[in-house]
């Protein structure tokens, strides 16, 4: 049933609720705007509370673990012998499940639900129709990319920590832990190794944010949540099959996966700095470009889904 | 409620709105004016370019030409102090299938920096009442029915106190229950002060709600102003019962009227659309009476708004693209 009575006023109760509607002309000026946090929270709220989300970071999470599992039950058989980088260090110290979980999930695993997050941030909106609803809210065109962009940023975080905790913990259920040896020969204690694992998962969500920026913008281009998904996925491998041609090593440095696996410069002693400062300039780089193209397309975007 | 008024009385007015998309002309330069305070009906065909008005209107879409004022406020510059005064349901409800409806609220709610959070959870609630939807506020919309979604969509337009709504086909997928609903809310709604713009395909709504009303016509506006003013222009017609049907014809022919033919008639029935103004209807008794035509029945119809709907609009199918 419709009432047809008194409606949701912001005004005293008391008051008629004719004349408390008459009055509003000037209201909205008066009210003075909130800063607009509760739209990211409530983004937030939206992206974690899709089962979608919390299946890709459960397959994300199963990484490492398969890892764990497979290598125990291979080290009481016989040697180590090749494999991803960090693997055979696992049976010594159970932390490197998660270096080698990340090693692992960085060509394709973390592209790929990193594509769906950003694929879907302007897209999946569209394709909802909810996109009309947000924008005459208003929820502001600008205001709206920023939420969307720092929600798949967050979810860059929750990607790259998904994967060096469990990693952690599984490591050190099946294999146990202790003073970790550096690349550089050194020999740091439990706490030291923590906080670089933790160093190590910023590199990788810094990696991932310079894709989600694409992402973001090709999301801008299109209704079709699926196609900017794909779009940013398959441009992800593309990128990283054109990084292992000689033929384009000119090409390489401005590649966005070019420094996606150099987080080894974390694991020495003293930390080398190097490699972030080149990762984050360039994915800095890649954010600003791919954030400021999708302004542009999608401040003037004509929604019509 | 005056059609006529200056801008400052205005809450719509468009001038010379034209929207393209490539080569298709979707609006082609709209003169709207939608009174403070009016429920307005926006008529017309499926595809005659009302909704890319409102989303021109709203900001959604950008004008290739004319401009929109709201409030006397150009639009889309003034679209965030705008806005929050307006709620809108546009081109049917949409919502996030994996969410409640009282989540989808809240979602679109902080949206818009001027809702203040501290009263968020009782304006949902209220919004919610409002429509009838507090018994389905924390079920996921995906098991909403259409009419409920078309419900929850209104009820985000009243999150708010809004000084205009504008309701695109607001009965679109409501049974017959729920457009009564839908009306008696418009009017009171309408009553406490708040302008309404209501699109609509069916002119028996606008009929019954609305005092002012445009309609469109391929992308062009071919009528607009008060319900009455839209009556009147339409065309009277004259249905006469007579045994001397051919006689009557051949009266009304000299006349310069044009009746309809034998064929289609009833037998005994002559009916002619009374297109010659200066022609009193009470002159055209007088010939038919001096001509041996004996009447039965004589009785002039004012013509309906429905008449006058098909006769802008086109009839059935016959929809210019």
């Amino acid at each position: 049933m419709l009432h047809s009575g008194a409606g949701p006023n912001t005004t005293a109760g008391s008051e008629p609720a004719g004349s408390a509607r008459l009055e509003q002309p000037s209201a909205p000026e008066n009210r003075r705007a909130s800063a607009g946090w509760a739209l990211f929270g409530s983004e937030l709220s939206v992206l974690f509370r899709r089962l979608r989300t919390w299946a890709m970071l459960l397959a994300l999470a199963a990484v490492p673990v398969l890892i764990a599992v497979v290598v125990r039950l291979a080290a009481d058989e016989g040697g180590p012998g090749g494999g991803p980088p960090f693997l055979n260090q696992i049976t010594q110290n159970g932390l490197f499940v998660a270096l080698t979980g990340l090693v692992v999930s960085i060509p394709l695993f973390l592209p790929l639900t990193i594509s769906v997050v950003a694929g879907d941030t302007i897209a999946g909106e569209a394709g909802h129709g909810t996109l009309r609803y947000l924008l005459t809210a208003p929820a502001g065109r600008l205001r709206l990319l920023a939420v969307k962009y720092g929600a798949a940023v967050v979810f860059c975080i929750a990607a790259a920590l998904t994967i060096v905790v469990t990693g952690a913990l599984i490591g050190t259920i099946l294999f146990g832990t202790g003073p970790v040896t550096l690349l550089s020969g050194d020999t740091i204690g439990v706490g030291d190794s923590l906080v670089r694992l933790l160093l190590v998962a910023v590199y990788v969500a810094l990696s991932l944010a310079g894709l989600a920026a694409i992402g973001l913008f090709i999301s801008t281009l299109t209704e079709v949540p699926v196609g900017a998904m794909a779009t940013t996925a398959v441009l992800a491998v593309v990128t990283q099959i054109v990084g292992a041609l000689p033929q384009l090593d000119w090409l390489h440095p401005w590649l966005f996966t070019y420094h996606w696996l150099d987080f080894a410069d974390l694991l020495r002693q003293p930390i080398s700095w190097d490699a972030f400062g080149a990762n984050a300039l360039l994915q800095g780089g890649y954010i600003a470009v791919f954030c400021a193209l999708a302004y542009s397309r999608f401040s003037t975007k004509d929604v019509l889904s | 409620m005056n059609g006529s008024g200056t801008s400052a009385a205005l809450a719509i007015e468009t001038s010379g709105l034209t929207k393209r998309f490539g080569r298709q002309t979707a609006v082609d330069s709209l003169n709207l004016a939608v009174p403070h305070g009016s429920v307005f009906g926006f008529l017309g065909p499926n595809g005659s370019g009302k909704t890319t008005t409102i989303r021109v209107m709203l900001g959604l879409a950008g004008a290739t030409s004319g401009s929109v004022r709201i409030f006397g406020q150009e639009m889309p510059a003034h679209l965030r102090s705008v806005l929050p005064r307006v709620g809108a349901l546009i081109e049917g409800p949409a919502f996030y299938p994996f969410l409640s409806g009282a989540a989808n609220l809240r979602r679109l709610d902080t949206a818009d920096r001027h809702a203040p959070a501290a009263t968020r959870r009782r304006r949902i609630a209220e919004a919610l009442e409002r429509v009838g939807l507090s018994h389905a506020a924390n079920k996921k919309v995906r098991a909403y029915s259409l009419g409920m979604k078309q419900r929850l969509g209104i009820a985000n337009a009243l999150l708010m106190p809004r000084q205009l709504l504008v309701l695109d086909e607001p009965t679109n997928g409501l049974d017959p229950q729920g457009t009564r609903e839908v009306r008696s809310l418009v009017r009171s709604l309408a009553g406490e002060g708040t302008t309404v713009f209501v699109s609509s395909h069916l002119l028996s709504e606008v009929e019954q709600i609305c005092s002012h009303a445009a309609v469109m016509r391929a992308g062009q506006l071919v009528a607009q102003g008060t319900l009455d003013e839209l009556r009147r222009v339409g065309l009277t017609h004259l249905n006469i019962q007579t045994p001397d049907a051919n006689a009557a014809r051949a009266v009304l022919r000299r006349l310069g009227l044009e009746p309809d033919g034998t064929a289609a008639a009833l037998d005994g029935q002559v009916s002619t659309p009374m297109n010659r103004p200066d022609l009193l209807p009470e002159n055209i008794a007088a010939a038919l009476v001096a001509d041996g035509v004996r009447i039965r029945g004589f009785v002039v119809e004012a013509g309906s708004l429905e008449d006058r709907y098909v006769e802008l609009t086109g009839e059935g199918f016959d929809v210019v693209q």
